[in-house]
């Protein structure tokens, strides 16, 4: 597999970040129906699926040099969006053999890891890096092991410690989020962290993905797809940096919405940890313009429909008030309403 | 990493420690690292034996973490099921075996101030595992191990390397249970695991002191044993005869049904299943008070019939 990385591309100032039509073929759409609706939609995280984003533990695309530049760049300006609590170190080397052990299975040409007892050294070809170090000595890397690795790793993640029968979320690397703060988050319990989603609470939905995640086993990770829309390729929309993003919400007319408006999709990946019992939770973000996922009929067709009648407490949540309706009215010339395939597949080889 | 499912393992070493305890050392087959294992981690052996299937869970007792091998204990039980015989009188080095990946139900407390292990008989295999990483971390701990006079000696050798913070009592007379709980200082918290009679009198000693019940931690693999019954599944209308030495979850899966299960010790809730009629003998450690009372559900693992039939909703 070779990947035609993009490594100029941004998703700051100029926006230069797109999709090639291999990227909107591959894009995990999220939509199996017409109308969307809350579920606990997880399932386990096994090499198959509708889109070859999901047939890796951990997904490598041609955004991934870029994504890796841009993670340094917002980490360079607020240190505080990687932060661990102490007692998470076993954590932290099982992220780190977890995703090296995952990447140099899943991409031979791209990296290598070499393992002689507790020696280990690590190839990222993409990043030309090549480190020697020992595994359980943190003073053996540049930086501490969670931030080591997945700094060199597309998406957010989060470590969950499960102790007194819940999870609290007691680490983080967190630079690509749709308006949510670790630094607000660290240390709260499963509930207290879900507590501003709507509907789901009184759905039961956090009982029972709760109860399900804490019997999460080893070797048999499991996954899910959420979804909002971004203005912008932007994926740095957190709450710390509101007053750089939220003005844009302002700035869609017409004319520009095709082009500036993207759906935001994150697949997430939760997987046990061996040493320290805890659950690395993955939230990788694709992004794609109006424009581009319109190439696809059946997704432009659906999105039409899942956009216009959403439910209207789910459009303040994902604050997609002010241009929604801008949206769908773009979307609709493109929808004769004739029935759709159900499931997420394209239905189509090329665009 | 997603695993394989089962691991297999090829049997490297079988070495009786008494008359009913035997330490068997599994290794990779294929020679590939196994999934590392943290302390109080469990693996299921899946074992087959002339038309005959067994689920066992046993505690690892190897160094957490290592990943060219797997240590068990396992006593052979009075009325076994089968499984431990099978292990105790068949199983030899060389054999292959297969096993799921590690489950962890009874982990160490990170928030812990202090460990305070206490185990019975060959149920203190699950804290075996304990000492090592405490000791790594410079946690303090104290262990208790209770057992018969006859096993004294076998447990003063497997446990007497951890340190000077290992006690053996033998019998449930020679330990002061209230004294031992009253005296640890505040965030101790306290991991049973063996009869069902020391869990209850651990329990019940640290509510008495006024222990708070997220700092108490039991696991348990007592055997599913008692009279015989009947299971009726109300969906298909099935019978299927539950034996006086199998469990509940063991009938339904050798009578093919697809039956939900996960720790096999009463402790998850994974296989808990609706009971339509008959009145359900709960032994597991995961239905509140007020659960058990309704007898609307029943955990197959571990819980067994007060009727001679159970309809339940499969």
């Amino acid at each position: 597999m070779t990947i035609a990385f993009k490594p100029l591309e941004t998703f700051r100032d100029d926006f230069s970040f797109s999709n090639s039509d291999e990227a909107i073929l591959r894009f995990p759409f999220p939509f199996p129906e017409d109308r969307y609706r809350y579920t606990v939609n997880t399932e386990p995280h096994v090499r198959a699926g509708p889109s070859p984003a999901y047939h890796q533990v951990f997904d490598i695309d041609e955004h991934y040099i870029a994504e890796h530049r841009e993670r340094a760049l917002v980490l360079e300006r607020d240190p505080g969006r990687c932060q661990v609590l102490p007692h998470m170190m076993a954590a932290q080397w099982d992220t780190l053999e977890l995703i090296m052990e995952a990447l140099a299975l899943d991409y031979p040409a791209l990296f290598t890891l070499d393992r002689e007892g507790e020696a280990w050294r690590w190839i990222n070809r993409p990043l030309n890096i090549d480190q020697a170090f020992v595994f359980g000595r943190p003073e053996t890397l540049p930086c501490p092991p969670f931030e080591y690795i997945t700094r060199q790793a597309q998406g957010d993640f989060t470590l969950q410690d499960q102790r007194e029968g819940t999870l609290f979320m007691d680490g983080g690397m967190v630079t690509t989020q749709a308006d949510w703060s670790l630094a607000f988050d660290l240390g709260m319990t499963f509930h207290e962290w879900h507590g501003p989603v709507p509907l789901a609470h009184e759905l039961g939905v956090f009982d029972r993905a709760l109860q399900y995640l804490l019997r999460l086993q080893l070797g048999h990770p499991v996954r899910r797809l959420n979804w909002t829309m971004t203005v912008h390729p932007r994926l740095d929309t957190s709450p710390e940096l509101y007053p750089v993003w939220g003005p844009d919400r302002a700035s869609m007319n017409a004319g520009n919405v095709g082009r500036t408006l993207n759906l935001r999709v994150e697949l997430q990946t939760l997987f046990r940890l061996p040493r320290s019992n805890a659950i690395l939770f993955g939230i990788r973000a694709y992004l794609i313009s109006l424009e581009e996922l319109s190439r696809v009929t059946k997704w432009r067709k659906r999105l039409h429909r899942v956009l216009r009648d959403l439910d209207p407490v789910l459009v303040e949540y994902k604050g997609l008030a002010r241009y929604r309706s801008l949206a769908v009215d773009w979307l609709a010339p493109g929808d004769d309403g004739a029935p759709l395939s159900r499931g997420v597949g394209p239905d189509q080889d090329r665009v | 990493m997603i695993h394989g499912d089962p691991i297999i393992a090829r049997i490297r070493e079988s070495r009786p420690l008494s008359p009913t305890l035997k330490r068997l050392v599994l290794e990779p087959a294929d020679g590939a690292p196994l999934p590392p294992a943290a302390p109080g981690a469990h693996v299921t052996l899946r074992l087959k034996s002339a038309g005959r299937a067994w689920n066992n869970a046993y505690s690892l007792v190897s160094e957490p973490g290592r990943r060219d091998r797997y240590e068990i204990i396992v006593r052979r039980v009075h009325a076994s099921r089968g499984g431990s015989a099978h292990i105790h009188d068949t199983l030899a080095p060389g054999d292959l075996i297969d096993l799921s990946a590690p489950i962890n139900l009874f982990p160490p407390a990170a928030s812990a101030r202090r460990h305070l292990l206490i185990g019975g008989g060959v149920g203190v295999t699950p804290l075996m595992s304990f000492p090592p990483l405490l000791r790594a971390l410079r946690a303090p701990f104290e262990l208790h191990q209770v057992c018969s006079a006859a096993e004294r000696g076998v447990f003063e050798a497997l446990l007497s390397p951890h340190g000077p913070d290992v006690h053996i009592h033998v019998g449930r007379g020679a330990i002061d249970l209230p004294g031992i709980l009253e005296r640890q200082p505040l965030g101790t918290h306290v991991f049973v695991c063996g009869p069902e009679a020391l869990m209850e009198a651990v329990t019940g000693a640290a509510a008495a002191a006024g222990w708070p019940a997220s700092s108490v931690h039991q696991e348990s693999f007592a055997a599913a044993s008692g009279a015989p019954f009947t299971a009726v599944l109300a969906r298909s209308g099935r019978r299927i005869a539950v034996a006086g030495n199998q469990s509940l979850l063991e009938a339904l899966e050798a009578a093919g049904v697809d039956a939900p299960s996960l720790c096999r010790g009463g402790a998850c809730g994974e296989c808990m299943i609706g009971v339509l009629d008959g009145a359900p003998d709960h032994r597991d450690h995961y239905l509140s008070g007020p659960e058990r009372a309704g007898g609307a559900l029943i955990m197959t693992c571990v819980s067994r019939a007060r009727t001679p039939a159970l309809v339940l909703d499969l």
